[in-house]
């Protein structure tokens, strides 16, 4: 084990699978200096710069040249800046990076992975705050994941890299300084595998990245007042663990969902009408979410704070549903 | 007759141009036999008067150099070395097709001849190319990677982007423009601003050269010299070939926003009829011309009968090739 921040896990593994593999090479904006983040720094002088590629301002291009690059046998790493960018970039992914194995009958593999840094991070208004994980959860073809703590930043980011698919990749801002402990050697978690961050009895909490930490948060606010809550970590949205949800939803009888993310087309409604279709009767209230309203970000943080869910909300929406 | 101009040429090859260019001619002609007898149900888009840049472009490139095309691909896929049956079973939907029946006419790709694939998205191919030639770079290999793409392409932002890209990373990419004069239903002049596509290319650091389109020997021999160049490690070339789009936009579409007029002169410039009188002044028999033609439709109509006869794809090909992590018969509910 090591002690290393979020950010540092994902260097690692990008590191360690850039030494196993000579075809894995990363390739955006700024690299060559360290990244916006400092999530590259130093890579450019273990691998050079052809593998740790700065690229020009044209996410298009990115994207777009690594769907080939992909195809043509190598691994690219897409760095996309801030998932508010990739946008610029939608048509490659959607269409191209995660359709071409389909509709070319399987000609193709297009194994890439898009790191998408997302979330609230400071006064950084509509343009550079968004969470839009559960967009690419909507299209065949692509697998989402949304790491929460660094031992995962780095478990999945290599898993993510030796995966043959395009694998969209949000890394929270707000957790690049983060400090956690990370197993040492070639960790690979796998995709679509809850961890439970916190066992309880009375209530489900299912939450994804740094949304994570105020759930846990809450349900240590709970157990003070003699509420259990039981806390998912889903990590992976696409494929996302039906089972440990189930599980624990058959255990406690209610479920509470709560993400960073715009609540209305989020995942939490993909998770409560699976739930609701698959286990209606051991449901002991209604399925609830807490996320954010349909509002784009602020800049000043007052307002900036209405789009957060705080533990203080999910607290109120727990102890309403424990007395219904 | 324009453009027949008597030169040294290889006969051998102007032969093997000629063949090719009336198997595509013949291709897009059964395709638009299948449209008209409504068993190919999707949009195609046919390339008739556009041969030469096909056959033209293909022939100067290795089987493993690669090639990414457009929604108007059939050609650039034949010439690259794909079956046609395979191909024409694509354009029905049916057992036997190239891509399963999942793509049709505007996903068509051959992986073991490098076509990596039409588009049906207006230069999207642009950028997969230039990363297929980064990767070719990385590798350390010899290879070329090629896009070919419609004059429209160029006021769409992967033009910019891809191109610079290419020129930025010396990359090992042959873009060719087929200016056809159309973009979709539109006349491309009459929206596009400035001197066009070869004067954007070199704007971007992309030495450009613009030829007739229809003249199979300017195109083979431009062509030839630019994939000697790039191969040689020279960085990316780009060249626009001037043509005229013979059929509408769809097959589908009788493209009455031209005069009859002007449809009538495009078609006394056909690039089959012009390679033919280079061959005829190089001494090829006429006889040995239409067994080109008569061969290549008879080919061409034997891939329909195939095709036509093939069945449905099977069922369980719907979720097959989705993704390898959370493949959906995982989920399937």
């Amino acid at each position: 084990m090591t002690v290393m921040t979020y950010a540092e896990a994902g260097m690692t593994a990008l590191a360690e699978e850039m030494r196993r593999d000579p075809l894995v090479w990363a390739v955006g904006e700024d690299l060559g200096r360290g990244g916006v983040f400092g999530q590259y720094k130093g890579l450019v002088e273990e691998f050079g710069p052809e593998r740790i590629s700065d690229a020009p301002i044209s996410e298009s291009a990115i994207m777009g040249a690594s769907v080939g690059a992909a195809m043509a046998g190598t691994r690219p790493v897409v760095e996309m800046r801030f998932a508010d960018f990739a946008l610029c970039a939608v048509d490659e992914l959607v269409n191209q990076a995660a359709k071409a194995r389909y509709m070319l009958g399987g000609q193709t593999k297009v194994p890439m992975v898009i790191r998408e840094p997302m979330g609230m991070w400071r006064s950084s208004a509509a343009q550079h705050s968004q969470s839009l994980e559960s967009w690419y959860t909507h299209i065949p073809g692509l697998v989402v994941a949304v790491p929460s703590t660094p031992a995962d930043n780095k478990g999945l980011l290599k898993a993510a890299i030796r995966a043959d698919d395009p694998v969209v990749y949000f890394e929270h801002k707000n957790l690049w300084g983060m400090e956690g402990e990370v197993p040492d050697g070639d960790l690979l978690t796998p995709f679509g595998k809850a961890r439970i961050e916190r066992e309880g009895r009375d209530v489900t909490i299912v939450s994804w990245s740094s949304q994570l930490h105020t759930a846990s948060r809450a349900a240590g606010m709970l157990e003070k007042q003699d509420i259990s809550a039981e806390v998912i970590d889903l990590r992976t949205l696409w494929p996302w663990d039906r089972d440990a949800v189930f599980a624990s939803v058959e255990k406690t009888g209610r479920l509470l969902i709560t993400h960073e993310s715009v609540s209305v087309g989020g995942f939490g409604a993909e998770i409560a009408a699976t739930v609701s279709e698959h286990l209606f009767k051991a449901l002991k209230s209604p399925v609830r979410r807490r996320a954010a309203p349909r509002i784009p970000i602020s800049y000043a943080p007052p307002l900036e704070d209405v789009v957060r869910v705080s533990e203080a909300q999910i607290v109120e929406t727990v102890l309403e549903m424990v007395s219904s | 007759m324009p453009g027949a101009t008597p030169r040294n040429i290889d006969v051998a090859r102007y032969l093997d141009h000629h063949r090719m260019m009336h198997r595509i001619r013949a291709f897009e002609e059964a395709a638009a036999k299948a449209n008209e007898d409504q068993l190919v149900l999707g949009a195609i888009h046919l390339s008739i008067g556009q041969e030469a840049i096909a056959s033209g472009v293909c022939k100067n490139l290795r089987t493993d150099d690669y090639l990414l095309s457009t929604h108007r691909g059939h050609g650039h896929t034949l010439a690259k070395g794909a079956d046609a049956t395979a191909m024409m079973s694509e354009l029905l939907g049916r057992e036997g097709g190239i891509c399963q029946g999942k793509g049709g006419s505007m996903h068509i790709a051959d992986f073991g001849v490098g076509m990596l694939g039409a588009n049906g998205v207006v230069a999207a191919n642009i950028n997969i190319a230039a990363g297929a030639a980064h990767a070719i770079k990385l590798k350390g290999d010899d290879g070329v990677a090629c896009s070919i793409f419609g004059d429209g392409a160029i006021n769409r932002g992967p033009f910019l982007e891809g191109l610079n890209w290419a020129g930025v990373f010396k990359l090992p990419a042959l873009f060719v423009c087929e200016s056809n004069g159309f973009a979709s239903t539109t006349r491309t002049e009459a929206m596009t601003s400035g001197e066009g596509a070869a004067a954007r290319a070199r704007a971007l650091g992309v030495p450009a050269d613009e030829v007739d389109g229809n003249d199979i020997v300017a195109v083979d021999e431009t062509v030839r010299a630019a994939v000697d160049v790039i191969r040689g490690g020279g960085g990316p070339r780009f060249i626009v070939c001037k043509t005229y789009r013979l059929h509408g936009h769809t097959a589908s579409d009788p493209a009455a926003y031209r005069p009859r007029a002007e449809v009538d002169a495009a078609w006394k410039n056909d690039p089959i009829a012009r390679c033919a009188a280079v061959l005829r002044e190089a001494g090829i028999d006429a006889a040995e011309l239409a067994a080109h033609r008569d061969a290549a439709a008879t080919e061409m109509n034997q891939a329909y009968e195939t095709a036509k006869t093939a069945p449905w794809p099977d069922l369980a090909l719907a979720y097959t090739d989705v993704q390898d992590i959370g493949d959906p018969r995982e989920r399937a509910f």
